[in-house]
């Protein structure tokens, strides 16, 4: 375990890149840093070999045809897959350095600092108010005041408030689906992560809702970093900074949107971005 | 033909009259036990009859109480005199009550040889704490044995004195009951208490000195309670009635045995309504008495929703948690789901059996060790080694616990995976998202799985013969005295009070319509308990409705 824990921020990213270890950006902070990943569904591979970073308070989308392992990846970091039986995973992700597989790690905490937003919205059957403050009542906040600041906060970073200011006490099941989800963003940084994954935030929702999901993304960057799987590919280039494109388990091209959109180094990006297939 | 049976429509008569039946059979069921149980409490008439046996007339005074036709010749080959030209003879079945002087309560006699039927008013009934009704006709209302009204009058006189006696009753029977109930209470507490120091060899004179004193401290009282009562006692004594049969015999009835008395004959409509309502709750909050074939039912009503309440505290908890392992926590694989086959057929086990076991373990084994450790100052009389409330509510609790369980269990497998996810990603550990989001959202079916314990738990009568049903229980499970909740203690049952008057009861053709009637409350307690459970379910349902995705 003594490897796992030095600290790569350290490590000179020119030698990680040279050794092929890591498709790192230049000039960039790093925030998560995914190294040599396998994974397996017993004996099926579900993703091979993946190296890539995360930069931090920047948007990185993952975009590839269904089965192509982007959500699978997505959920290892915040370790949703240890929830899945048969599930095997080797090689490391650091986030802060830090590996989040290794035993010290306390799964819970991992996942208080990196958040996450399913795609069908998930709210609790409880009222608006209490599903805000689910996170911080598990942390143990009774404060009424610093509870209400934070709801109010949440919402309003969820650009929700005005919507729901007066029905805080009523059961959030009551809400549109696009108010649901935008409630469970909320919900998710009332708990202030680092990272926010975002998990095909806006595939159950119609096109208006989607929009007002994607002006929050765009405002939420400012003070987290977002992991976004998308399978709209215009979504992803509106929305995102880095965009790693996967197929079939293996991370095929990462790079910057504007690169990966407009001047693909792989044919098979260019294939899929241009809708011959997936 | 064939087309109409390609269409469907033969099953859909079908499946309506297989639901018209058994809705045809539930409302039946009900409307007989209403029919017969509730005309009980209906003060009928009373007839007087000239009745013709043997060539002489007599009179009976009774009330109708039921007719049939019989052959003609089973009434001669049982050498009876009947007309000659008929093929089937009425005969009606008169309750003549007076059992004290005639020895049977009913009669059966011959239509054609009743003379004349008249229903004059001043016919009485009295019912009485004793044998039973007694019919006749009042004639004198007597003060320590001289006559103070006779004729018309007495029947005014008469109730004034009744209403004192039974002033004096309710005073008596609350000092025996209350006051001298708690000082036997506290006298049994401190012998207890001298026996329990002895065993510890702890009887320092001090110790001794002071329970003496509180003993007779409580043996003065005592001693005063006696004395007041034997002045009620006295006074209650002092009046009584003289009733003429329908032999033209005066007996003379004392007043404290009269619980109240009645002129059917001369009541309006509205006014038996008043007399019904008012026995039926009687009925209801009343003690029984004569060997539970008069009287009210109170105790077996309080026993019988005690009893389930219990049973559902004890069960609920139990259930879930072990759902809970099941469901969430254990590994799925062939020993889950034979451990899952296992409760699943517990539940078809008969319940005698868990009777059986209750009996064998919970009271003798683990009543007895508790009489040893905790108890042995009563010992060699058992505490908790005998059957009990507490005995009997266990034994239930196991009875129904596979109910709570599977129940349980399918309302933990519908929670949608997206919450609990939902609950992980915030944070939360596995224990704290079941506690928080994933047990609240499985609430209504932890009901649902109670609902169905309460059913079958409030209609069981089996093993509580075993585990702590009683014919009469002197006392309440719950009164006054300190730890006032007495799980140790024998209670009453509506269903085990159904089989000891339908079939343990001396005079079993009095107490019929009572078995009607404690069926029917068996059954409306059943109901109740059970809306009051749904009712919460509902609450809890509209609080933590699913996901509607």
């Amino acid at each position: 375990m003594s490897e796992r824990s030095v600290p790569t921020h350290a490590i000179d990213p020119q030698i990680l890149s040279e050794a092929g270890l890591s498709r790192r950006i230049e000039n960039e902070d790093i925030c998560m840093q995914v190294e040599k990943l396998d994974l397996y569904y017993g004996a099926k591979q579900a993703l091979k070999d993946i190296n890539l970073s995360i930069s931090r308070q920047r948007v990185t989308a993952f975009i590839g045809p269904s089965g192509c392992g982007k959500s699978t990846l997505l959920r290892c970091f915040n370790r949703m897959n240890d929830l899945v039986d048969g599930v095997r995973i080797d090689g490391q992700i650091l986030l802060d350095g830090q590996d989040i597989f290794a035993k010290s790690v306390n799964v819970a905490d991992l996942r208080r600092r990196v958040g996450m937003v399913f795609q069908k919205p998930n709210p609790f059957p409880k009222s608006i108010y209490e599903n805000v403050a689910y996170g911080l009542r598990l942390q143990g906040v009774r404060s009424r005041r610093v509870l209400d600041q934070v709801v109010e906060s949440a919402l309003r970073g969820a650009a929700l408030w005005d919507e729901v200011k007066d029905r805080l006490h009523d059961n959030a099941l009551g809400l549109s689906g696009g108010q649901q989800q935008r409630l469970v963003i909320a919900r998710a940084i009332a708990i202030e992560p680092e990272v926010l994954l975002l998990d095909e935030p806006a595939s159950a929702l119609d096109p208006i809702s989607t929009l007002k999901i994607e002006e929050l993304i765009y405002e939420l960057k400012a003070r987290y970093t977002i992991v976004i799987v998308t399978h709209n590919m215009q979504q992803a280039a509106r929305v995102s900074d880095y965009t790693a494109f996967m197929y079939m388990g293996d991370l095929i091209e990462f790079g910057d949107t504007n690169t990966i959109f407009t001047n693909p180094t792989e044919k098979m990006t260019e294939d899929y971005i241009t809708g011959r297939y997936g | 033909m064939g087309n109409w049976f390609k269409s469907g429509t033969p099953w859909i008569w079908l499946n309506a009259a297989a639901v018209s039946a058994s809705l045809i059979a539930v409302a039946g069921l009900l409307g007989l036990i209403a029919a017969r149980g509730l005309g009980h409490f209906w003060p009928a008439n009373i007839a007087e009859i000239d009745y013709r046996k043997d060539g002489q007339t007599i009179r009976l005074i009774g009330e109708i109480r039921d007719h049939e036709d019989v052959l003609r010749e089973r009434l001669v080959s049982a050498g009876l005199t009947v007309p000659e030209d008929v093929l089937t003879v009425r005969r009606y079945q008169i309750k003549n009550g007076n059992r004290d002087v005639t020895g049977l309560d009913f009669a059966w006699i011959l239509g054609p040889d009743i003379q004349a039927q008249r229903y004059p008013d001043d016919l009485v009934v009295i019912e009485r704490r004793e044998w039973g009704n007694f019919y006749g006709y009042l004639r004198e209302v007597r003060e320590a044995g001289k006559t103070v009204a006779s004729g018309a009058a007495a029947w005014a006189v008469m109730h004034e004195r009744l209403q004192r006696a039974n002033g004096l009753f309710a005073q008596i029977r609350d000092i025996e009951r209350g006051e001298l109930g708690s000082i036997n209470y506290e006298l049994e507490q401190l012998r207890l208490e001298t026996r329990r120091l002895e065993l510890k060899h702890q009887t320092t004179p001090e110790a001794l000195a002071e329970i003496a004193a509180r003993r007779a401290e409580l043996q003065a009282q005592y001693a005063e309670l006696q004395k007041s009562l034997n002045g009620l006692y006295s006074d209650i004594r002092r009046d009584s009635i003289a009733v003429e049969t329908q032999a033209g015999q005066l007996v003379e009835l004392p007043m404290s045995k009269v619980v109240h008395a009645l002129r059917p004959n001369a009541m309006g409509v509205g006014a038996k309504l008043r007399v019904y309502l008012f026995n039926v709750w009687e009925f209801l909050s009343d003690e029984p008495r004569e060997a539970n074939t008069e009287g009210g039912i109170f105790p077996a009503i309080f026993g019988t929703v005690l009893m389930v309440l219990l049973m559902s505290m004890l069960v609920t908890p139990f259930g879930v948690i072990a759902a809970v392992y099941l469901r969430e926590y254990a590994k799925q694989g062939p020993l889950t789901r034979l451990v899952r086959i296992a409760v699943n057929n517990l539940a078809g086990v008969p319940a005698i059996v868990y009777g059986v076991f209750g009996l064998g373990f919970f009271v003798y084994f683990l009543g007895g060790n508790i009489d040893r450790l905790f108890y042995p100052e009563a010992q060699p009389a058992p505490t908790f080694g005998t059957p009990g409330l507490l005995w009997a509510s266990l034994t239930l609790a196991i009875l129904t616990v596979p109910v709570v369980i599977v129940a349980t269990e399918e309302g933990l497998a519908r929670i949608p995976k997206a919450i609990r996810e939902g609950s992980l990603a915030l944070g939360a550990t596995k224990a704290e998202t079941l506690w928080r989001t994933v047990l609240p959202m499985a609430s209504p079916a932890m009901m649902t799985g109670l609902i169905l314990a309460v059913a079958r738990a409030a209609g069981e009568v089996a093993p509580l013969m075993l585990v702590g049903v009683v014919k009469l229980a002197p006392t309440l499970p719950l009164d006054g005295n300190a730890p006032f909740l007495h799980l140790d203690r024998k209670f009453m049952h509506l269903g085990f009070h159904i089989y000891d008057v339908g079939f343990q009861s001396p005079n079993v053709e009095a107490a019929r319509p009572l078995v009607y009637a404690t069926a029917l409350l068996l059954v409306l307690v059943t109901v109740l308990l059970n809306l009051a459970a749904i009712a919460i379910r509902n609450r809890l349902r509209e609080k933590y409705r699913a996901l509607d995705h």
